[in-house]
């Protein structure tokens, strides 16, 4: 009987702890979604700020943090994706591989902002491209290396050794096994690993605040050397750094609601490309 | 000429896979040799023990990094103590009581809770948290290390409960089948036998929380007041190492001694993650090769 009672008292406990959390989440979305969806129309989706960013839009945040994505994904998503086939297709198991793994794992845990000072010191003055969109997104790529080298890998690992073997086997080479009967299968797990680790990288701001993020920026940026707007260090400003700061908070809501839902509407996009391709794939 | 491509293709592959390891050790070379000129001018000794951060004073600038070690300890800790029981509890129920059902709806709500940015948990820590600190303290401003240690515990849970989940998971199901045949309660099972068992799956995964938390900039910039002194209790504000550099990089011109001091700052902050990740890395490794 008392055995029952501390049981009943334990799971109720557990229970607890699992409400909790999902409570923490509830209010989070709650609060954001009900003070900012007043907020949020076409205008302020397409038109820039005025007045001292009291009124008018968030558009050029929405482009920057586009554009400094896009870098971001054309070093993050390459470099990843060939570090996770060497993993798995090519190294053997020694220390070499030992050290490279040691070091994905370490660098997914360095602070994005030591990823930031870095960015500062090698890409804005060693390379000398000054705060900019490439600065910011190459920074920002390095950071997400390890996330889309662990992904890429995941779905590597999910290819079974017989489809190997089979080229193998018919005198294909080590490469054209990989890129005709590996890569093929590997290629949907791997996009939505990278981005999952991309809208990680969307929303994160220490590592561009010295980089090439801008407070404010009448125009759009017209090439990757320019500086730039971008949502989370937007959302930054508009929560602490403005000068009217009660009368601009509707619309830090409002940015921290497209940035979430850009956020989660990446996550979502990734597991339906994942869904279509496994479909695809086989038909 | 196929052998050739082939070769190069290899070698090309190897050196991408290289490239981390380069990345990593630049990271520390660059923090290294960038906070070096610093050190010119600042003691190490007072760097490590005085608790006066003020480079800009008028009269004589000083350097100490007591109060940031001590303020990023604080938040973490009031995380730690936050976020481990509750990340815990939270496992322990998705791996042995909840259902398939359950599982699947919860897996996702955890996934969510990890990709809200953390500038989104800095701004409601600001316009949420902080005036409920404020009122039920009864204190005039409700950003301070109590609002840090809170937030920062919401980020560190989804890193704790999904690797303790995985640590609970991969106990062996024998463990769990011999505690319940000699007759112990489920609830027995779960505290006596699986949570031991996971133990340091279940640490590496505390270790790991801890290393984020430490390492967080953006929700302590906004959460926690960050006044640059030296805190007497979890009311007060506080300035972390990491709030410290956000601030004042932006400000400071390049080639300066607090230009140098910040990189100082950020290589202690740097070693202090790197550690805490290895430790992690070090158990959870031994504790893999141990249920094998």
């Amino acid at each position: 009987m008392n055995k029952n009672i501390s049981e009943k008292t334990g799971f109720s406990i557990l229970r607890l702890c699992m409400a909790i959390v999902v409570i923490f989440l509830l209010v989070i979305l709650f609060d954001i979604i009900s003070k900012g969806i007043g907020k949020v129309n076409w205008e302020f989706l397409t038109q820039p700020p005025r007045r001292g960013m009291t009124e008018g839009g968030i558009f050029p945040a929405i482009v920057g943090t586009f554009l400094v994505t896009l870098i971001t994904a054309l070093l993050a998503v390459p470099m990843g994706m060939g570090c996770a086939i060497y993993l798995n297709e090519y190294a053997k198991d020694n220390k070499t591989t030992r050290l490279i793994r040691m070091s994905i794992r370490n660098l997914s845990g360095v602070p994005s902002i030591v990823y930031g000072l870095f960015g500062v010191v090698l890409f804005v003055q060693l390379m000398h491209l000054g705060t900019c969109i490439l600065a910011a997104g190459l920074t920002l790529g390095l950071m997400t290396l390890p996330w889309t080298i662990t992904a890429s890998e995941e779905a590597l690992k999910n290819v079974p050794q017989s489809y190997r073997d089979g080229a193998l086997a018919l005198g294909a080479t080590k490469w054209k096994a990989i890129r005709t009967n590996v890569l093929p299968y590997a290629v949907p797990g791997m996009l939505t690993g990278t981005i999952l680790g991309l809208a990680r990288a969307a929303g994160e701001t220490a590592p561009i605040l010295f980089t090439g993020a801008a407070f404010f920026l009448p125009f759009l940026p017209r090439s990757v050397f320019d500086q730039f707007m971008a949502l989370p260090y937007h959302l930054y400003i508009m929560a602490t750094q403005h000068h009217a700061i009660s009368q601009v908070r509707p619309i830090a809501y409002a940015t921290a609601l497209v940035l979430i839902t850009l956020i989660f509407s990446m996550n979502l996009a990734a597991i339906v490309l994942r869904y279509h391709l496994r479909k695809l794939k086989k038909e | 000429m196929r052998e050739l491509k082939e070769r190069m293709i290899h070698c090309l592959l190897f050196f991408n896979g290289l490239l981390v390891v380069v990345v990593l050790i630049g990271i520390f070379a660059l923090l290294f040799f960038t906070s070096i000129p610093a050190f010119k001018e600042i003691s190490l000794k007072e760097f490590f023990t005085s608790t006066n951060w003020n480079p800009t004073s008028y009269v004589k600038s000083s350097y100490g990094i007591v109060s940031m070690l001590v303020s990023t300890f604080m938040v973490t800790i009031g995380a730690l103590i936050i976020a481990v029981p509750l990340g815990i509890g939270t496992a322990a129920y998705l791996s042995d009581v909840a259902n398939a059902r359950v599982r699947e709806i919860a897996k996702p709500i955890i996934e969510i809770l990890a990709g809200i940015p953390s500038v989104v948990i800095g701004f409601l820590g600001i316009v949420l948290v902080g005036p409920i600190i404020a009122k039920v303290f009864g204190i005039p401003n409700g950003l301070n290390a109590l609002n840090g240690a809170v937030l920062l515990a919401i980020m560190a849970l989804p890193t704790i409960i999904s690797i303790s989940e995985d640590a609970l998971g991969s106990v062996p199901k024998s463990f769990t089948e011999a505690s319940l045949a000699l007759g112990a309660s489920h609830w027995q099972t779960v505290t006596k036998v699986k949570i031991p068992a996971a133990m340091s799956g279940i640490f590496a995964a505390c270790m790991l929380g801890m290393g984020r938390a430490v390492g967080e900039t953006m929700t302590v910039l906004m959460a926690t007041g960050c006044a640059p002194a030296m805190p007497r209790g979890f009311l007060d504000s506080v300035r972390t190492m990491t709030s410290t550099i956000a601030i004042e990089l932006g400000e400071v011109p390049y080639y300066t001694t607090h230009y140098y001091a910040l990189f100082g700052v950020g290589l202690v902050l740097f070693i202090i993650t790197f550690a805490v990740n290895m430790v992690s890395d070090i158990v959870l490794h031994k504790y893999q090769v141990k249920v094998r």
